[in-house]
């Protein structure tokens, strides 16, 4: 019933569609006040139109070869209107006039079946928080380089030892530009430029097969590879699948864990990062609702929400709702702060909006999403952690991970991890997960290292959208955490 | 399907039109539109009405591929897709094997894909049978609470055209519903979740979605972290089922071409107990999953992969099946205009044994019956075979049913899980997954707990 029909979206060939093929002058102001103005028409509090133009470019390599470069172009408007407690939402490819009118007044329709008066809107120009310099944008680098960067990946991978059979390697990058206006006259625009390297290899032996991964993504233009040794990252995931050749069954029941720097913060993205979110805390769904000013973590702990974090794979100017990118303090020497608000949430709360709200594209609603979420140092050195562990599991690499926000349970799993015997890292460890309970692992953290490091490029995964995700941490030790391992 | 004609039809005809001399083109073109209700409190929390439609082409010269795509239809954005496909196979290797799926002359099983029931459902009804899915889920169980209730649809078309002669387009419609609940007990909660699928809302089971979210929630309260050991392990058809997503990718034609498949040297050998038979066949009108063509344009068809536990088959699309020198087995899937063909199955099942589930588990004198399971996604290494998930569930002792328990794994590896398996339930499930669902005991596994 409130479909947009084929002709919204196809249109005519050439009308008012001449934003294709140069970069893109998004939408003019009084079009936009116009569409926000047809869209609470119907007596809704609130309209807001996200705008989305985003380019890229990816190539794969396996098995030796260039398999395929892809172009990829998606552009659109996703319309949000709210009244009372519902939110309407439609979107659109049509960026026309007709194409958004058409598309508000659908928003609108689901919203609400009432009528009520005209809204005049007056937008506002408003500045993100990273203006980040993007020295070579990607789009303008040629593609060849772009490929020969992967076949360089695939030569120092197999060349690390004999016992690598395959490897593939991926690039991807991408160019972003959103425009967010909205009834509150909001009107902020962003680009975000994106470079992606990742290498998978296998390695075979007596033993069967065995696999290493390394990634490295960054918030910037090409130029990232200047400082990024794609070279260095390929050896890596070859000398892990290499050595996990020789691992040993993991332990199972519960050890203590050491979490090398970087490659942990996972784990707090999982066990207690979603339950920070605040539309999570509004239902009931996550285990930190009503704990704001308590004590929920080792008082070693200080954990951040960072926006602003320029270059890291999290980091925006302005959030998908148009606030700007913000340092947020979630817990502070073991002490609950405060949630992650997105605009519904902050509003019906009667708080701050903390630059959380995000969105995978103009397809899809914004909800509470974290950026880059990370510990900040202790004070011990990360050698005297391990020394100080007398029998234990040292993860060098933690692969993904999950979390029931209401019961705090969590896994994730470790790609790379050895054993600790009487202090010192020995034997490396198969493939397996580590599981816990949120709250009981963050009180659980009773050393904390002074080398912090930010982590791989992650995707974060919430109610079927995916945003691009940071975190980190310095090497920490947990003193208890069940390892999912088959040996006794 | 084939009935059909659509509008989408004419513009992958109209691009394949264009193909230079030595050059192979694909065009596909797909269109959605999609209904998602949230409600909450007997509120709507949000209604989502969207379109969506794009095309990706394929150009494929001297062995080297190219690949574009956008989400639009616009006449000038199909121009540009195809210039920056033919621009970006420059830089593509040279493959032999490269090129696009040949009509194979396998007739196409007719599947009902299509409902003008649910094509006419009015939104006021949608949104009526969502609040009657949280008010049955609310009145289930005094301790159960709403997270959300959902009712989602989708109509989607697409088309694909080649100029290998591959020319075909369908439609297909479906629905269904959700409902995730918090159950609580003093400092406690557990979560659950139940939902009900159709080709119309006609086929949905409101009650059944209810209740189930409702035990699911509730079952787990008390819960404890049980000890560490080895055990029987009974999988919930709704666990077998995500297992099984997982033993297919070791079964991919194109993992077994590249040297990732665990199996790929195994044809012919037993690699699982001779209880075991399983089968890809999306041409069961009882899979959710049933479909007439594969991501090729191919007729969708059944393939036995595993037979009384010996290696019979892979899955193929039509590069994997080139380069394996067999033929293709229907097996192409792709996700949207988005991408290219990958190789994946369509709808696998389990041989179902004849027992019930309360029959195998009287059988079983130390065990758990695992009716969740997490990490799927980061434990489990289907190259190596190693895999650890997190798993709740209730504990079988003398037969018995027993207490809940959460926060435990359990680990072994597929290799020696496929091996290990004891019995089949007959209880097959058509949930709404590639895969259904069925009961399997596995005769020795760890549990890592406390």
């Amino acid at each position: 019933m409130f479909t947009l029909g084929p002709a919204a979206a196809l249109g005519e060939p050439g009308e008012l569609r001449a934003t294709i093929g140069m970069l893109p002058r998004m939408i003019d102001q009084d079009v936009l006040t116009k569409v926000l103005g047809a869209a609470v028409t119907g007596g809704a509090d609130f309209a807001e139109v996200f705008v989305e133009d985003k380019r890229s470019t990816s190539a794969g390599l396996d098995d030796g070869r260039i398999e395929q470069v892809t172009s990829g172009r998606d552009r659109g408007a996703g319309i949000r209107v709210v009244k009372g407690d519902t939110t309407g939402f439609a979107h659109t490819a049509d960026l026309s006039e007709a194409g958004l009118f058409a598309a508000a007044s659908s928003a609108a329709a689901a919203a609400s079946q009432g009528g009520g008066g005209v809204r005049e809107v007056a937008l506002t120009r408003r500045a993100g928080t990273n203006v980040n310099t993007v020295e070579r944008p990607p789009d303008e680098v040629p593609k060849a380089v772009k490929v020969e960067m992967l076949r360089r990946i695939d030569e120092a991978a197999r060349s690390a030892g004999a016992s690598i059979v395959q490897v593939s390697a991926g690039y991807g990058d991408s160019r972003r530009r959103i425009l967010v206006a909205n009834t509150d006259g909001v009107l902020a625009e962003d680009e975000q430029v994106r470079c992606l390297v990742r290498v998978s290899v296998v390695a075979t032996g007596d033993a069967g097969m065995q696999t290493g991964f390394q990634s490295a993504g960054q918030t910037v233009g090409f130029e990232m590879f200047d400082t990024v040794d794609v070279e260095e990252l390929a050896r890596d995931a070859a000398r892990m699948a290499i050595t996990k050749l020789s691992a040993r069954p993991a332990p199972s029941g519960a050890v203590p864990v050491v979490i090398k720097r970087g490659s942990g913060g996972v784990l707090f993205h999982e066990a207690c990062g979603h339950g920070l979110e605040a539309d999570l805390v509004a239902k009931g769904a996550s285990v930190y609702r009503g704990k704001a000013g308590e004590l929920v973590a080792s008082p070693l702990v200080t954990l951040v929400d960072d926006g602003t974090m320029s270059t890291e794979w999290g980091a925006i100017g302005i959030d998908d709702e148009g606030h700007p990118s913000q340092y947020n303090v979630l817990i502070q020497d073991g002490v609950l702060t405060d949630y992650m608000w997105d605009y519904l949430r902050a509003h019906k709360e009667n708080r701050a909006q903390s630059g959380n709200g995000r969105r995978q594209s103009y397809m899809h609603l914004p909800m509470v999403r974290m950026t880059n979420t990370y510990v900040l140092n202790g004070t011990e050195e990360p050698d005297d952690i391990v020394r100080a562990t007398d029998h234990g599991v040292y993860v060098a690499k933690l692969g993904g991970g999950s979390v029931n926000t209401a019961t705090g349970d969590f896994v994730f799993g470790m790609t790379e991890a050895y054993l600790i015997e009487n202090g010192e890292i020995t034997e490396p460890l198969r493939e397996g997960n580590l599981i816990g309970n949120g709250p009981q692992v963050l009180r659980d953290i009773d050393l904390l290292g002074n080398d912090f490091a930010m982590g791989n490029p992650g995707t974060c995964g919430k109610d079927g959208q995916g945003v691009p995700v940071g975190d980190g941490q310095p090497t920490l030790r947990v003193k208890s955490m069940t390892i999912g391992g088959t040996a006794a | 399907m084939s009935d059909f004609e659509s509008t989408l039809q004419k513009i992958a005809d109209a691009v394949i039109g264009q193909a230079k001399p030595g050059e192979q083109l694909e065009a596909y073109v797909s269109r959605d539109s999609e209904t998602d209700i949230r409600v909450y409190e007997g509120q709507i929390e949000h209604f989502v009405s969207a379109q969506s439609e794009g095309i990706g082409i394929r150009v494929i010269r001297d062995g080297r591929t190219g690949f574009a795509y956008a989400g639009t239809l616009d006449q000038q954005a199909i121009a540009d897709v195809l210039a920056e496909a033919r621009d970006n196979v420059e830089f593509g290797t040279p493959d032999e094997w490269a090129g696009l799926a040949e009509p194979d002359g396998v007739d196409v099983v007719r599947q009902e894909l299509w409902s003008d029931v649910l094509a006419e459902y009015t939104t006021d009804r949608k949104i009526e049978l969502t609040k009657e899915l949280e008010r049955l889920a609310l009145a289930a169980d005094a301790r159960v609470r709403i997270d959300d209730a959902n009712y989602s649809d989708v109509a989607a078309e697409n088309a694909v055209a080649t100029t290998s002669g591959i020319r075909r387009s369908g439609r297909e419609n479906g629905c269904y519903v959700s409902v995730s609940t918090l159950a609580d007990d003093g400092d406690e909660t557990q979560t659950g979740f139940g939902f009900s699928v159709g080709r119309s809302p006609d086929e949905f089971d409101l009650s059944k979605a209810a209740k189930e979210a409702a035990d699911r929630a509730t079952r787990l309260l008390g819960a404890t972290k049980p000890s560490s050991r080895r055990l029987t392990v009974v999988l919930d058809p709704y666990v077998t089922a995500q297992f099984l997503g997982i033993i297919s990718s070791t079964l991919n034609g194109e993992a077994v071409i590249k040297g990732r498949s665990l199996f790929k040297d195994r044809m012919g050998e037993s690699v699982a107990s001779p209880l075991f038979t399983l089968v890809d066949d999306p041409t069961n009108p009882l899979a959710y999953t049933a479909t007439e063509l594969d991501g090729e344009g191919l007729a969708a068809r059944r393939n036995v992969l595993v037979d009384g536990g010996v290696l019979r088959g892979f899955a193929h699309n039509s590069y994997s099946a080139r380069r394996a020198h067999t033929v293709s087995t229907g097996n192409a899937v792709r996700g949207g205009f988005k991408g290219t063909p990958g190789v994946g199955c369509l709808a696998l099942q389990v041989q179902p044994g004849a027992r019930s589930q309360a029959e195998l588990v009287a059988d079983v004198s130390d065990g758990v019956l695992v009716q969740q399971v997490s990490g799927l996604h980061s434990g489990v290494n289907p190259i190596s075979g190693d895999f650890s998930t997190g798993a709740s569930g209730l504990m079988i002792s003398n037969g018995q049913i027993g207490a809940p328990v959460r926060e435990f794994t359990i680990a072994s590896t597929l290799q020696r899980m496929l091996l290990d398996l004891v019995e089949v339930g007959g209880d097959i499930d058509w949930l709404p997954m590639r895969a259904a669902g069925v009961s399997l005991v596995i005769g020795d596994m760890t549990m890592s707990g406390a």
